[in-house]
């Protein structure tokens, strides 16, 4: 009982991980929490459901379809709203994002309706899968855990050594000096806003495999997932993932126990660490400078 | 434009004859507005007060002390139920049980006033959010609320119930009297809140909190008062706003709510008591009357049931309100970062400067 529940609250955790690293891309590079993540996942998500059941077209069709609608839909968001506001203060980005979020769930209700579908994926939480004897999983906890670790890799590698992962960084540290450097800030933040919408859309899918398709379906998982950003200090990626994962366990173990306000500990848990350490577990607290 | 000579200037209530003369006609017009308005409309009428108040009271919190609440439909919440189960339970007249809600309202203001001395930004904005989904849970499981199901409202009655000095309140013209005059002590409360002490120290702390610190504004104790305030005009605002449907379930404060609440004020006007209310209006109209029915709006309406039948479902065309709210919001932020209260200070200008 006891490994089953790690391993589940480990896997959920790994998928909030994985959204959080979404919001956390974009934060790191450009201040702004991007409300707006959970419904560019859900439109992305439906878009898959879309391609699939209404063309009847197979899933490894559909899922580049997909990710290419996504990182083009983080870059129109990005295009369109963020970058015609002048200096816009913390409030008016989060507004900005909320806005967004507004439109993308009123778009997809307006398009899909509000009843709930089954959303055909790969993987699934039902079936099982003999690891070693004695040992086994569902392929969607296997599936959780190795794109976790993929994306993380490939995230490192990314930020360390690609020519664009150090222009993100630089952009994050100085945009004013970055922009002297020659690197075209502009350019960056599209970017970053659509890598950011592709992990969030494959992340979104994972959610929407386990539970139901709807306009509303991201809501939850979002706040999750951008408290679990926030625990692990929403500038260190390694950070948002551990963060994930450690939600992820606290969640179902007493979920386990309270069932009734499994929906709640989370953020009671964000609330009183948060509060003690006011930027996360695992980044450096900002000084501000006067 | 507005020069202020002196001090006394600056507080007084009406800035000049006019000023007053006006003031006195939009009272008379409200007074006297059930004579002439449909009931439907005395009803919506009742939702745009209680948002008033609760904007208003936002707006010290958002655009006077700069902090950031996702979770203020937890505060409506907790207004709207305190009152309800307090009347029901304890038997108190309405008036004491809605300041006591309020008051337990403004208690949990301070409570989460207290984690946002540290936090900034993202971080008190998912603190916030915490809290107000957190009331949401808290209430939709106890018994003692209802539940799920929701509750409906007791009678509202001014005196002592069941006794001779019972004095019930029915329907909605004789509600709309009772918000309008709770809404119009309350607006006027917090204009001259921001013109003492307090108010100017909520300024200085939104401005740069530093050097309001330095200065030797205690940022504990105003900090936490401002959530506090504006936790009791939301209090407040819930109390009234359970009367006023008579029937709610706690999934009706949910995250959509407090967003709503915060785009009142910021679509209104952050920092002003006038846009907060120009703001409430505005959305409150649009969310319960223009926005409900969209296919009956003329022209628009049926080019967007064309657009429907080609590329949407028709069926879903009610979501088309929330695609107008996201759109309103955005083109606020990037077009008017002042908000309706910017609009109006510039026509204010522009004819008081007329003809250049």
């Amino acid at each position: 009982m006891f490994e089953m529940l790690l391993i589940e609250g480990l896997a959920i955790g790994a998928c909030y991980g994985l959204f959080g690293v979404a919001v956390a891309i974009i934060y790191k590079t450009s201040d702004v929490v991007n409300f707006a993540q959970g419904e560019m996942g859900m439109l992305a998500t439906f878009v898959a459901y879309h391609i699939m059941t209404a063309y009847g077209w197979p899933f490894y069709i559909a899922l580049p379809a997909t990710l290419l609608f996504a990182i083009l839909l983080g870059m129109a968001i990005e295009i369109c709203i963020l970058r015609p506001a002048k200096e816009p203060t913390v409030l008016g980005l989060l507004i900005l994002t909320l806005g967004a979020e507004m439109l993308l769930m009123g778009l997809a209700g307006w398009k899909w309706g509000a009843e709930q579908k089954d959303f055909p994926f790969l993987l699934s939480v039902s079936d099982t899968v003999q690891i070693f004897p004695g040992f086994a999983l569902n392929s969607w906890t296997i599936g959780v855990f190795v794109l976790t670790a993929v994306i993380m890799v490939l995230l490192f590698l990314f930020f360390r050594y690609s020519k664009l992962g150090i222009a993100m960084r630089a952009t994050q540290q100085n945009e004013n000096a970055a922009k002297i450097m020659g690197i075209k800030v502009e350019r960056v933040f599209s970017i970053t806003w659509g890598m950011s919408s592709l992990i969030g859309a494959l992340a979104a899918m994972f959610f929407a495999a386990r539970s139901v398709l709807d306009p509303n379906f991201m809501m939850e998982p979002f706040m999750r997932a951008f408290a679990a950003a926030v625990l692990g200090g929403l500038t260190s990626i390694p950070g948002v993932v551990i963060g994930g994962l450690i939600l992820g366990i606290i969640e179902n173990f007493f979920g386990y126990a309270w069932p009734e306000w499994k929906p709640i500990v989370a953020f009671v848990v964000i609330i009183l660490i948060i509060t003690v350490r006011p930027s996360g577990l695992f980044s450096k607290h900002y000084v501000k400078k006067v | 434009m507005d020069m202020k000579r002196d001090y006394y200037e600056d507080i007084e209530l009406f800035k000049s004859g006019t000023v007053l003369v006006w003031t006195i006609v939009l009272l008379l017009f409200l007074f006297t507005l059930p004579l002439y308005l449909p009931s439907y409309n005395i009803y919506l009428m009742n939702i745009i007060l209680v948002n008033v108040i609760l904007a208003v009271g936002l707006n010290i919190l958002v655009g006077y002390t700069g902090q950031i609440s996702l979770g203020h439909a937890g505060f409506f919440a907790v207004g709207a139920y305190g009152t309800s189960i307090i009347m029901m339970h304890l038997h108190v007249p309405f008036l004491p049980a809605i300041i006591i809600a309020a008051l337990i309202a403004a208690f949990l203001g301070f409570i989460i006033g207290l984690p946002a001395l540290r936090l900034e930004g993202p971080y008190l904005a998912i603190a916030t959010l915490g809290f107000g989904l957190t009331i949401m849970h808290i209430i939709g499981r106890w018994e003692v609320f209802g539940g799920r199901m929701g509750i409906t409202a007791p009678p509202l009655d001014l005196g002592i119930p069941n006794s001779s000095w019972s004095f019930v309140i029915k329907g909605d013209v004789q509600i709309y009297y009772l918000i309008l005059i709770i809404a119009i002590l309350l607006v006027i409360g917090a204009r001259n809140l921001m013109k003492t002490r307090v108010g100017r120290a909520f300024m200085s702390i939104r401005d740069d909190d530093i050097a309001a610190e330095v200065m030797g504004v205690n940022l504990t104790i105003f900090k936490t008062m401002s959530f506090a305030v504006s936790a009791f005009y939301a209090g407040i605002a819930g109390g009234l706003y359970g009367f006023v449907v008579t029937f709610f379930d706690p999934f009706s404060f949910n995250l959509i709510l407090s967003i709503i609440f915060l785009v009142m004020v910021v679509v209104g006007g952050l920092g002003s008591v006038l846009g907060a209310i120009m703001g409430a209006i505005l959305i409150t109209y649009l969310q319960y009357d223009l926005l409900k029915n969209v296919e009956n709006l003329p022209y628009i309406g049926g080019v967007l049931v064309a657009i429907s039948k080609q590329w949407f479902t028709v069926i879903g065309l009610a979501n088309f309100a929330g695609i107008a709210l996201g759109i309103i919001m955005i083109a606020i932020v990037i077009f008017e970062p002042l908000g309706m209260f910017g609009i109006w200070i510039r026509i204010k200008k522009y004819w008081k400067t007329w003809p250049f």
